[in-house]
């Protein structure tokens, strides 16, 4: 008698389990599909050809995957090679310099005690919540007033202070790196400068290469200021030439194998190194963001 | 000779003392020296700007055609202006405010419930899914994509002679084709779809770690009470993870409020149909076009900024119940 009873439970858990597994089954591959489709489309499409992209969709591949690259690099109002250049430069020179300065100004608030250190840190965290568009007006009159206008510096220049990369390299500094190890230095005759390039950089590398990353990404992918302050066509960027690109695909008579070759390539670039570092990308995303 | 030592010990602490706070007042100044570049940057990029937006908005500034107006102080006529209705009877700023939440509304209510539940399977015990990595490297990778290139794509896909319309024609001829870009409906779906997969990725690996945080020993003792699993979900991983989900919802918000790329590429910053799609930020930039109208922008701004104060400070005081710390900072 209670064998059978045992029996029955078992039976109804198992459909329990079965059903679940259907469920997840069904939200996974959902998801996955939304992920993956429009990428997959754009893909096959940049492979297709004018005439057989206006005819229908096809989930084949076409042949003239060359011919949109050669029309892309070679059109009239779109600089692409020059847009891959112009954003590459600020991308990683801000990067670079977010990654720098914010491990320094990190390492001054870790180690040093002064006057007006915790307002300072509350300050940066509070402008951590506000947005860089509301700013953005006062911004692009300072800009004007001392005449950078169509300059990379003033979108570059901003890399410097980030609070988001300040707060990361914060939060892992507190765990990586010992004051023990400064006192040691100090001890050794280092200087405190030379304690920060020679032992402090080489502790917080895995930091500083995920929030060099994201540095990357956001810059490249920035649209906003960039398109208030570059009017110049030789120094226009990717985000503002999909601008351009929308304004001119409005005509019925655009070619739109080439359309989607500058999709392609402006996408490209960011989803090859995301594919190589995702580990450490997916890694970085929650190991400063929530103090665990 | 005890006493000698704790008089010796004492002597010794009062130097060791004086030698720290000479240290300290030695090492002071370094302290300066590496937050200094930050600060600059930081005083010269946000805080002088953000100081010029406040005072802009109490000036007229403006260029017609080729005349430069002002800037002469108005004090509150720009605000008066954006609080005005306009020939329609809309008081704009709270139409592209509306709009703004609307299209953020949309996109992440379903960006959180797929997170959730995203995240529940795959931290769940007993649920081993094969290919756990390839499904987060999958999930995550439209918050790599630039949202503009993402829009533009979205633009040609969902365009009257663009794919998703030829299959549509294919199936159900030529009269079932919809024109995506001329129904309200229609835009904000692509819009919300877009945001809703622009962010998916982050919310569920940022949920995720919230609930791998809690320790084991927790879920293991609601199992031996008898908790379902829909009641440990309710009663125990859900206010351990209130932290976590506080830090996504505000910085969803704050993403939310600063739409831009999507919308504006989409519509071709016209905010099509009706300008039912125009956000904030596209109102703030038409502003910052030609006209160069620094009061209007700067009045706007100054509202935006308001907004997501109050808006942080609501949440983060709603979500936290007294005597508990917040965790996020």
């Amino acid at each position: 008698m209670e064998l059978k009873l045992t029996y029955v439970e078992d039976d109804a858990t198992k459909n329990k389990r079965k059903v679940e597994k259907v469920l997840i089954t069904i939200i996974l591959t959902v998801i996955t599909a939304l992920c993956l489709l429009p990428g997959l489309m754009l893909l096959i499409n940049a492979t297709r050809a004018n005439t057989q992209l206006q005819s229908g969709f096809s989930l084949l591949p076409g042949a003239s995957f060359f011919k949109n690259l050669y029309g892309a690099f070679h059109d009239s109002s779109i600089d692409i090679g020059k847009g891959l250049l112009n954003s590459f430069i600020i991308a990683i020179a801000t990067s670079v310099l977010t990654c720098y300065f914010s491990t320094m100004c990190a390492y001054g608030i870790y180690v040093y005690d002064f006057a007006g250190k915790k307002v300072l840190y509350g300050l940066i965290i509070a402008f951590m919540l506000i947005p860089t568009q509301v700013s953005a007006v006062g911004y692009v009159q300072l800009v004007n007033m001392v005449g950078l206008k169509d300059s990379f510096i003033p979108l570059i220049l901003p890399g410097v202070a980030s609070p988001v990369a300040f707060f990361y390299m914060i939060q892992y500094m507190r765990q990586a790196v010992d004051k023990e190890i400064i006192e040691a230095a100090r001890v050794d005759g280092s200087n405190e400068f030379r304690t920060f390039n020679r032992i402090i950089i080489p502790i917080m590398r895995p930091a500083i290469a995920v929030q060099g990353i994201f540095a990357f990404v956001s810059s490249w992918n920035n649209y906003f200021i960039p398109s208030l302050l570059i009017n110049e066509k030789d120094k226009k960027t990717i985000p503002m030439m999909m601008a351009t690109l929308r304004s001119t695909a409005n005509s019925l008579d655009y070619d739109l194998g080439k359309l989607y070759m500058f999709v392609l390539i402006s996408i490209l670039p960011v989803i090859v190194v995301y594919l190589i570092l995702s580990k450490s990308i997916i890694g970085g995303i929650t190991a400063g963001a929530v103090k665990q | 000779m005890n006493r000698e030592r704790k008089k010796w010990k004492k002597e010794w602490q009062k130097e060791y003392r004086k030698q720290q706070k000479k240290n300290m007042v030695k090492y002071k100044g370094w302290g300066y020296f590496f937050v200094a570049p930050f600060m600059l940057g930081f005083i010269i990029c946000t805080l002088i700007p953000q100081l010029m937006t406040f005072g802009n908005s109490f000036f007229e500034n403006y260029k017609e055609g080729l005349n430069q107006i002002g800037p002469r102080f108005v004090f509150l006529k720009n605000y008066i202006e954006i609080f005005t209705p306009s020939n329609n009877g809309d008081i704009l700023v709270f139409k592209y405010l509306g709009n703004t939440v609307l299209l953020w509304l949309i996109g992440v209510i379903p960006q959180f419930l797929f997170a959730f539940v995203l995240a529940l399977i795959f931290t769940h015990r007993r649920i081993q899914i094969k290919g756990k990595k390839f499904f987060i490297t999958v999930i995550y990778m439209p918050n790599m994509i630039m949202a503009s290139a993402f829009s533009m794509l979205f633009f040609s896909l969902f365009s009257n002679i663009g794919p998703i319309n030829q299959i549509i024609t294919a199936f159900a001829g030529d009269g079932a084709k919809i024109d995506f870009f001329s129904r309200t409906v229609t835009v904000y779906f692509m819009i919300g779809l877009m945001n809703f997969l622009l962010g998916v990725g982050s919310t569920t690996i940022l949920i995720m770690s919230g609930i791998m945080s809690i320790h084991q020993s927790v879920f293991e003792a609601a199992i031996i009470d008898g908790a379902s699993t829909f009641k440990t979900f309710l009663h125990v991983t859900l206010p351990m993870i209130k932290p976590v989900l506080l830090y996504c919802l505000i910085t969803s918000m704050i993403t939310g409020l600063q739409m831009f790329d999507v919308p504006q590429i989409l519509t071709n910053g016209i905010g099509t149909p009706n300008y039912s799609s125009k956000t904030l930020v596209m109102w703030l930039n038409s502003y910052l076009g030609t006209s160069k109208n620094y009061g209007m922008s700067g009045a706007i701004s100054v509202v935006m900024f308001i907004i997501t104060a109050a808006l942080g400070i609501i949440v983060y005081k709603s979500t936290i119940r007294k005597g508990e710390k917040a965790e996020w900072n």
